[in-house]
């Protein structure tokens, strides 16, 4: 009897510090707003950290990107070969990326390799007491610490994603056309035919744009409330990928059913 | 400071390659242009289109000079009124020319063939290809078969 | 005496009440830190002396009660106002908290450009001065990693100084230094305070040291004050406040931590014992 109600009770206590997270963050993501603007009086913060998060991230995408569209090629190839409608692999893979795995995986890919990176900053920075400094400096930590990799990871993601397509389109094409014997002007011109600029690459964007800010947003929340000790910093880090991914996952859900669906 | 430099240079790479391989697909690789490509209209109606769609390709000999616009009901014959888009550069496509609807592989998406007549005037902006052929229904075809033999 | 201290008081704590959570941190104090002069806060770790100086510098806020500096409330001030009132002041942390991703130089040189448009010739001179006036100018280039824990207090010592603040706050400077390093931190908190006119308040629990360059003292224990005045004065009112005595001496036993004995271990055991 007193098993289940503790475990009612866990229940109980697990939502409500849901409601409480969900509740702080969003009070964060208010305060974090207000500066957005004015963080663009320094370019060269936000361009340092486009550096820091984008850039760095670019080999990892890059050759993840590849490696989806040649698995794409492969497993298309031997699916539209049932169907003998192998002169369909390009557009299949191509709308595979550019609606879904683009913005997903490369977003997804962001979180582990830059998100969690920002978090440990911030925590670290937290830690160190380099925020409380800038504050006693006069300098404020949101605008000066918090906003330029707000931007950075929120810019970075859909020029990620873009690429992560593009790459893996090629890599379609390198294992359908180049190595299995689809026909490469049809693998070009279904694409051509099929793939609508607003629709596909548009709503993709805007996916990647919307993970971005999601994500941004995660890692600079947990690095500021993330506690000052290690376990503190290596919870705040984890958190990050977790919570960015399950977000990822299901914005992508709720976005897809409103562009693509019915 | 160089290495500032360094950095904004590679940012500035950064920003230029992602925007650049969003274009590339957006405006090269997808249908964008081509479906806006000038051209002129013309229509036919069929007695079932199957699973033709808006912005299926219409071909001649294979290669597509156009595309699909619309498709709708005809208020009077009940066919479907298909609208379709030619590239202008196409402009001397015979009067007497036949649209037929056919599947690209067994199981693959349907477009509009057209086959040239012989006739010496050109199809203009608005006329009508009258010389149909619906898309082919699996099924129908399938128990035309087998009725076919039945009777033999 | 007391009387003219109280009226020039730059900073000024009344009846001040702070809480984290049900812990009672402090419990109506008030405090004056006069001007020009170094004022040690002493009292036993965990009693609110780092909650001091972050209700100084606004970036806590008291339950109730008030806090000013120079005149300004800061506890009620808003932001901007609060910000103007930070750049004259000049804080030493703990650790130092220098920016690990710049050099020593760039650290001094960051509330520099920060807060104003000096151009950079003026800017790397002016930092040169405040590193030789720590003693650290050959390490300009060294990024904070590179330094031992004394000399990462000295440059966050000349960060701070960089703006020429008047008001300087150190958040126990003398912790985990060695001797010399600590008696080099001393002279040049005296020398610092007397040189520019400051007015300084070092936080800490090294009574000795503090007691040494400390214009006036306040020992605070139990979220309360339970000595202040110059260090002569507070030695003598050791005879009525026995727990002022216990941390004077830093006796083992005594009122600081009866609260420990309270209750018998048996009752902690679950041996009985307690009701």
């Amino acid at each position: 009897m007193n098993a289940v109600l503790n475990s009612i009770a866990r229940l109980g206590r697990s939502v409500l510090d849901g409601a409480q997270h969900a509740g702080s963050m969003a009070l964060f993501a208010i305060e974090l707003a207000w500066v957005l603007i004015p963080t663009w009086s320094r370019p060269r913060d936000i361009l340092q950290q486009v550096y820091a998060a984008g850039v760095l991230s670019l080999v990892i995408i890059l050759v993840a990107g590849g490696f989806v569209g040649l698995v794409l090629g492969l497993q298309g190839y031997n699916i539209l070969s049932n169907f003998n409608a192998t002169e369909s692999l390009g557009v299949m893979v191509a709308l595979s990326l550019v609606r879904e795995l683009g913005p997903v995986v490369a977003a997804l890919l962001f979180a582990g390799r830059a998100g969690s990176a920002i978090t440990a900053e911030i925590a670290l920075m937290k830690t160190t007491e380099q925020l409380a400094a800038l504050e006693m400096m006069a300098v404020d930590p949101m605008r000066r610490v918090i906003g330029p990799r707000f931007w950075g990871a929120m810019i970075s993601v859909p020029l990620l994603a873009a690429m992560f397509s593009l790459v893996g389109i090629v890599g379609g094409y390198l294992i359908g056309v180049v190595v299995l014997g689809v026909d490469g002007s049809s693998y070009w011109g279904q694409i051509h035919e099929q793939m609508e600029a607003w629709d596909d690459v548009g709503g993709g964007a805007i996916k990647s744009l919307a993970f971005g800010a999601v994500i941004a947003l995660i890692s600079v929340y947990e690095g500021c409330r993330a506690e000052p000790t290690a376990s503190g910093m290596a919870r705040a880090t984890t958190q990050t990928v977790v919570l960015s991914s399950l977000a990822v996952l299901g914005l992508d859900f709720v976005m897809t059913a409103f562009m693509f669906g019915a | 400071m160089n290495v500032q430099r360094g950095v904004e240079l590679v940012v500035g790479l950064f920003v230029l390659a992602g925007i650049a391989a969003l274009m590339v697909m957006a405006l090269q690789w997808s249908n964008f242009g081509s479906s806006r490509v000038a051209g002129y209209e013309v229509t036919a109606r069929f007695d079932n289109v199957g699973g033709l769609t808006v912005k299926s390709p219409v071909k001649l000999a294979g290669l597509t000079i156009g595309r699909v616009d619309s498709i709708e009901i005809h208020a009077e014959t009940f066919q479907a009124e298909v609208r379709m888009v030619i590239d202008d550069q196409y402009d001397n496509l015979p009067t007497d020319s036949f649209a037929n609807i056919y599947t690209s592989g067994l199981l693959g998406s349907q477009y509009v063939e057209i086959s040239p007549g012989g006739a010496l005037e050109s199809l203009e902006d608005g006329d009508r290809i009258t010389m149909t052929q619906s898309a082919i229904i699996l099924e129908s075809m399938v128990s035309k078969f087998l009725f076919d033999k039945a009777k033999e | 005496m007391s009387d003219s201290r109280t009226t020039t008081g730059m900073i000024e704590l009344d009846a001040v009440h702070f809480a984290r959570g049900d812990q009672v941190i402090f419990d109506g104090v008030d405090m004056r830190f006069g001007r020009g002069e170094v004022t040690a806060v002493l009292g036993p770790s965990g009693t609110g002396k780092t909650t001091l100086l972050r209700l100084i510098g606004g970036q806590v806020r008291p339950a109730s009660g008030r806090v000013l500096v120079d005149g300004t409330e800061v506890s009620r001030a808003r932001r901007k106002a609060l910000y103007a009132l930070r750049r004259r002041m000049g804080v030493l942390f703990q650790n130092g908290a220098l920016f690990t991703d710049l050099t020593v130089g760039e650290n001094v040189a960051f509330p520099l450009r920060a807060h104003s448009r000096l151009d950079e010739a003026l800017i790397r001179r002016i930092v040169l001065f405040k590193l030789e006036a720590v003693g650290l100018r050959s390490a300009r280039d060294k990024y904070p990693a590179e330094l031992s824990g004394g000399m990462a207090r000295r440059a966050a010592l000349a960060r701070a100084m960089a703006l020429d603040p008047e008001i300087m706050l150190y958040d126990e400077p003398f912790a985990g230094q060695d001797p010399v390093s600590m008696g080099v931190l001393l002279r040049l908190i005296r020398r610092l305070n007397d040189a520019l006119g400051l007015t300084s308040i070092v936080v800490t629990h090294d009574v000795k040291e503090a007691m040494s360059i400390a214009d006036q003292v306040i020992v605070i224990a139990g979220g309360r004050v339970i000595g202040q005045g110059t260090p002569d004065e507070v030695r003598a009112q050791r005879e009525q406040e026995p727990a002022l005595a216990q941390f004077l001496d830093g006796a083992a036993d005594g009122p600081l931590n009866a609260a420990e004995d309270e209750a018998p271990l048996s009752v902690d055991l679950g041996l009985g014992g307690g009701q």
